[in-house]
């Protein structure tokens, strides 16, 4: 079989084409051990690939794409987990550690001298 | 027979560890002088048996002896050679043994060297290191024998993962077991220190080298990882953010923080408790990593050997092992002095800063690795948590680290100016303006933290040479050569990985005989496409010139099929020029005839891993340092004592 | 106060041991189901995968009757298996209709000679796109499709006998 058109074929346009790369890199492959679409070999990746170009090639927004598949195969297909009551955790987790650190670390250093 | 002498082997060392276990116990709690003295051979005899029996195994590997299950199911009479060595690691049941081979070494090198722990203290560090080592041959006893034996002997054996049948199996899986699995002799020194109350700087400068030695290996073995993966999975991508990989991540970052935080507690008395804990964490880590690896709970591109239930027993294990150091350092950390204060302003204040937003790193990495397994479990529902997240939360974090990294190494212990700081800063903080500067006019359209990345890699890149400014440097210390080459090792690193982030140019094609395509400042024709056979496989090569102004060079990616077990792979056609590499790959033929060849042009792309390794050369030549001091304070002190 | 964050590490730790004794315990499912169950089924039209057999489109479904999506290919060795399954389904008269993924012509009559074409209409999707539109992550897949054209059930691997009475109360549910 050949290659979906896209699968393997870059954008005419580089901007276009630079924001469909970005793009799938953060999307899961379907049917890999854990693989963006952009690193797999599998032919569901090629075809995804070519999905995403296709779509921005058309004019849609890297986001657009991103919720069409996210609205057909939910939060799993995407590496970038938006803010919502299920990641509110996982996104604050960074701010909430370096709090728990300054925290502990308060008792560590001495008072201003006067 | 050399099977089952194998086993006997296996069976020894648990025996020794429980033997090393009891005396070692005993000789802590009734302090008896004679147990504490024997622990020592006792231990050094077990790491003997597991190095033997881990010896056996490879034997058996190498003469393919097919009425060995393992070996049936890994291995084949026609492999080359160095893969049939290798490939006695490449399996699950041949890594367990060569991870708890190193802890029992690990156990053995600290009783035959480790001269400045107290008789208790080492005493209690061998019981500790005994335990986990128990716990871990009953594991392959039980649960993953590796010289079970065939009801009936095949005539041929299964085959090796054609992925694994690569040079990277023969060196990363045992640089980073020597850093993953070494790391438990912090964590059995902290359990140690923590039983008999003596956590004090001479504890602290007993650890350090033995941090230093597993943090060394560890470096190396996930520096190698990153470059195999780069050049065998055929996309260029060099780090995937994948659950395995952060297992090896966790325990590196731990080991970074714990090494600069016993530093502090060697010349500062301070961070008692805390260097403690890092300890435990450190190894914790390995464990929480082992297990998530082979339990396969998560799924990743780089496990090969996954079993729900081997998972159990892992877990319990870490169970009782984590559990019980953290209970223990929960009932003794209090009895522990946190030791002196500091000022804000000072070495040590940027080394707590350091500490800090190390562990924020790790929380970060630890949170997002675990996450979709959390997530799922509460709501019955899938997300995925990968590179985005990864690199939008850490990276401003590591920004900021690597920040108080170029500043630190130029601060005095105790107390400082910062006005005399400022003007030690004054140079790098120039050179760091000029980049700014020159980044944003140059290179305008490069994404945010790349840009901050190089701006800051460039003023620590100039900082971290600071120390040695007016300095004589045949009297400087070889632990300072050591700070300063790894800090640069770090800035070198991170220009790499801004450079490959941001200037990467990608070409993919779809060529005939003769076409011609254009790849960063290389146009690249494909020659010929040839079929080509190997020992074990065959495979489809390209020939392509490359060239660059003048200068051409072929290059001849193959996509390569094994036949044992049948397998694709694709060796691509990876060359290092001075300012980058080039990266090529034959992908698949089209009904046209023309063939798939995807090519990369990446700048500095090799800083990535060369700085890796100045790193991890930074810290062999700390270690020499250190071990050099202290022969020589020996010395010293021998010489008193006869006078 | 100072003694109960001394315990705080290994309250951490086990909730991380419970995080993933769940996870050992309920091993999380290998498949995606797809979101599209109880939506419309998406507007497509596909070229005729084995000709002079019709192709598909979206137009077929929602004609007042339920019916069988069959995602399959010649390439797909579980597709073999369901075969003889999805045949005595159509002799019983259930409405089949498939689609073919990344399928050459002449390897999907091989297969439909060989296996048995229990198949209405076959649409050929060659680069995955209806795949992708109806939230289906390989092959083979089956989707239960009702009479007013919205989807209503999807079975995720080649269908064993046991799934048979599932699919049929999903298709019987769809009238």
């Amino acid at each position: 079989m050949p290659d979906a058109q896209y699968a393997n074929t870059q954008l005419s346009d580089p901007a276009k084409e630079a924001k469909a790369r970005e793009l799938m890199l953060t999307l899961r492959c379907l049917v890999c051990q854990g693989q963006s679409i952009a690193d797999s070999d599998a032919d569901m990746a090629g075809d995804m690939r070519a999905l995403v170009r296709r779509k921005i090639e058309a004019g849609e927004s890297p986001d657009q794409v991103r919720s069409w598949l996210i609205e057909r195969y939910g939060d799993w297909v995407t590496y970038d987990p938006s803010f919502n009551s299920r990641t509110a955790v996982l996104w604050i987790a960074p701010v909430l550690f370096i709090v728990l650190g300054l925290f502990l670390a308060r008792g560590r250093f001495r008072k201003k001298a006067k | 027979m050399i099977a089952e002498a194998g086993h006997a082997l296996l069976w020894i060392a648990a025996v020794l560890a429980i033997l090393q276990f009891a005396f070692g116990g005993i000789g802590v709690l009734r302090n008896d002088r004679e147990f504490m003295a024997n622990t020592k051979p006792v231990a050094i005899a077990q790491g003997v048996a597991a190095l033997l029996s881990f010896l056996v195994l490879i034997w058996l590997f190498l003469i393919t002896d097919l009425s060995v299950k393992l070996v049936v199911s890994n291995s084949h009479s026609a492999k080359p050679l160095l893969y049939k060595f290798a490939g006695t690691w490449g399996n699950h049941e041949g890594s367990m043994l060569l991870w708890v081979m190193v802890l029992a070494i690990s156990g053995g090198a600290v009783a035959l060297l480790e001269k400045r722990l107290s008789d208790r203290t080492l005493s209690a560090t061998l019981a500790a290191q005994a335990l986990i080592s128990f716990g871990f041959y009953a594991f392959l006893i039980f649960s993953s024998n590796p010289f079970e034996r065939m009801p009936t002997v095949p005539l041929e054996g299964l085959g090796l993962n054609p992925l694994l049948q690569d040079p990277g199996l023969a060196f990363h899986p045992p640089t980073l077991y020597i850093g993953y699995v070494g790391i438990s002799i912090a964590f059995s020194i902290a359990v140690g220190a923590l039983i008999t109350k003596e956590v004090d700087p001479a504890f602290a400068r007993a650890m350090r080298p033995w941090v230093l030695g597993a943090w060394i290996f560890l470096t190396l073995g996930i520096v190698a990882g990153s470059y195999w993966a780069y050049y065998e999975l055929g996309w260029g991508g060099w780090w995937f953010w994948d659950p395995v990989e952060n297992a090896s991540l966790m325990p590196w970052l731990a080991a970074t923080a714990l090494l600069h935080s016993v530093t502090v507690l060697a010349t500062r008395d301070g961070l008692r408790a805390w260097t403690i804990m890092l300890a435990v964490v450190a190894f914790s880590m390995s464990m929480v990593g082992t297990f998530l690896v082979r339990s396969g709970i998560l799924t990743s591109v780089h496990s090969f050997a996954v079993d729900p239930e081997r998972g159990s027993f892992i877990l319990a294990l870490l169970t009782i092992y984590i559990g019980g150091a953290l209970a223990l350092f929960a009932l003794r950390a209090s009895s522990v002095k946190e030791g002196t204060q500091f000022e804000l302003f000072s070495r040590e204040g940027a080394l707590v800063a350091n500490n800090l937003l190390l562990s924020a790193i790790l929380g970060i990495v630890f949170v997002g690795t675990l996450y979709p397994l959390a997530a799922e479990a509460l709501t019955g529902e899938k997300l995925s948590v990968g590179p985005p997240y990864f690199n939008a939360a850490s990276a401003p974090v590591a920004i900021i680290l690597i920040l108080i990294m170029a500043a630190g190494p130029l601060m005095k212990w105790r107390k400082d100016d910062w006005k005399v700081v400022g003007q030690r800063l004054a140079v790098p903080v120039l050179v760091m303006a000029l980049a700014l500067a020159a980044f944003a006019i140059m290179a305008p359209n490069i994404g945010i933290l790349s840009f901050l990345g190089f701006v800051a890699a460039i003023g620590v890149g100039a900082a971290s040479i600071a120390p040695l400014w007016k300095r004589n440097l045949r009297r400087t210390p070889l632990f300072t050569w050591g700070m300063v080459i790894s800090h640069l090792g770090i800035a070198v690193a991170i220009i790499g990985m801004a450079s490959e982030a941001s200037f990467t140019k990608e070409t993919l094609a779809a060529m005939n005989i003769g076409d011609t395509r254009s790849v960063g400042p290389y146009s690249v024709t494909l020659k010929d496409v040839k079929p080509v056979a190997g020992p074990n496989w065959t495979a489809v090569e390209a020939k392509l010139e490359v060239r660059r102004g003048d200068t051409l060079i072929e290059e001849r990616p193959q996509a390569r099929m094994f036949s044992s077990p049948v397998t694709a792979t694709n060796e691509a056609a990876i060359r290092t020029h001075f300012d980058g590499q080039i990266y090529l790959v034959i992908g698949e033929e089209q009904p046209d005839g023309r063939w798939q060849i995807r090519m990369w042009w990446k700048p500095l792309v090799s800083l990535i891993w060369a700085g890796g390794i100045m790193v991890a050369l930074g810290g062999l030549l700390a270690l020499l340092g250190r071990i050099r001091r202290r022969s020589a304070v020996d010395l010293l002190v021998r010489k008193e004592a006869l006078a | 106060m100072k003694r109960f964050w001394l315990w705080f590490p290994l309250g951490l730790f086990l909730l991380f041991f419970g995080v993933v004794a769940s996870g050992l315990i309920k091993p999380s499912s290998t498949t995606i189901k797809s979101r599209m169950v109880g939506k419309a089924l998406p507007t497509f039209s596909l070229p005729a995968a084995n000709e002079p057999q019709p192709g598909l489109g979206s137009a077929t479904f929602g004609q007042g009757q339920p019916r069988l999506l069959n995602i399959f290919a010649s390439w797909c060795i579980p597709c073999v298996a369901e075969a003889p399954i999805l045949m005595k389904m159509a002799q019983q008269g259930v409405q089949i209709d498939g689609i073919a993924i990344r399928d050459r012509p002449q390897d999907l009559a091989r297969f439909l000679a060989r296996n048995g074409n229990p198949y209405k209409r076959i649409g050929s999707d060659i680069d995955s796109r209806v795949q992708l539109s109806l939230g289906s992550s390989g092959v083979p897949e089956t989707f239960v499709i009702d009479g007013k054209g919205i989807i209503r059930y999807q079975h995720i691997g080649d269908i064993r006998p046991e799934d048979v009475p599932e699919i049929m109360a999903a298709l019987k549910a769809a009238r």
